[in-house]
């Protein structure tokens, strides 16, 4: 069973307040830095937000909220954050090396090359040195 | 019967949580735990080497606390723009980690921490290279990196 939002008492009601807020917040500043940063590489950066302390915070006032309100510890929401933690690697380095792809093979500025050539044709160790 | 004990354990653990703390459900989540882990087992992974695995929680409360200032930083250069000079810039770090499973949480806490993006690991000779969004710290960057998460990746799987 349980109880509507009104009956929680205050301190509970002003910590799920604050994670939500919190967690809201970082989210939106990640929008709105995903609109506002110039290039790729640093658009890069803003969604991190939403998904490191902004579903924390969410999570955490969750936690607490359905905990208090069914009597019962809820956590199963810990299990979002280890999928979303777990897995968000995954897509930041498939765009990001996607990116690094088309941006070395269009010989752009700015972006660091190792080698004139694709990763598959360096030169080994045992290989003699080019002239 | 077990080649998994840990990923057994937490997949028993997760289905509990999914579900309810009963008896039937402790059975349930066992038995699909150990066909799960005999799927894994199946497909042949690198078995990670935990040797001093009572320093993971130090490592998670150690990135909690980094993530947390640099969620700070980054919403604070988000929304009142960069200080004149500042910019952003890649990045090439050497690593001595050859471990691929601490290579991973590597990956998974430089990508976490906002400010700093993995970009890709060179395998010829062992270097990342990142995107930082505030490359006026580069010196810090490689010192927390080097420092704080290496050497305790480098104790963890040893």
């Amino acid at each position: 069973m349980i109880y509507p939002a009104a009956d929680l008492s205050l301190p509970i009601a002003l910590a799920v307040a604050f994670f939500l807020l919190v967690g809201a917040a970082l989210a939106l500043i990640g929008a709105i830095g995903f609109l506002r940063l110039p290039t790729f590489y640093e658009r890069l950066h803003a969604p991190a937000l939403g998904t490191s302390w902004g579903i924390g915070g969410i999570m955490l006032a969750s936690m607490i909220y359905f905990s208090v309100a069914s009597s019962r510890l809820v956590i199963h929401e810990v299990l979002i954050g280890i999928f979303v933690t777990v897995t968000t690697p995954v897509t930041f380095m498939l765009l990001a090396r996607a990116a690094l792809h088309r941006d070395r093979t269009a010989r752009s500025h700015g972006v660091p090359r190792k080698y004139p050539i694709g990763p598959e044709e360096r030169p080994r160790e045992d290989d003699e040195p080019q002239a | 019967m077990l080649p998994y004990p840990i990923l057994a354990g937490f997949l028993t653990l997760m289905w509990m949580l999914l579900t309810s703390f009963t008896l039937g459900n402790l059975i349930l989540g066992a038995l699909v735990a150990v066909f799960a882990s005999w799927a894994m087992a199946s497909l042949r992974p690198d078995k990670p080497k935990l040797k001093k695995w009572y320093l993971l929680p130090k490592l998670f409360f150690i990135v909690l606390y980094d993530v947390a200032l640099s969620n700070i930083a980054v919403a604070w250069l988000i929304l009142r723009g960069r200080k004149k000079g500042r910019r952003a810039g890649f990045l090439t770090i050497p690593l001595e980690i050859k471990d691929r499973t601490a290579l991973t949480l590597l990956a998974i806490i430089l990508t976490s921490t906002p400010g700093s993006v993995w970009l890709e690991y060179d395998s010829y000779d062992g270097s990342i290279l990142m995107h930082v969004l505030d490359l006026d710290e580069e010196e810090q960057w490689i010192a927390t990196i080097k420092n704080r998460y290496e050497k305790l990746l480098m104790e963890i799987f040893a």
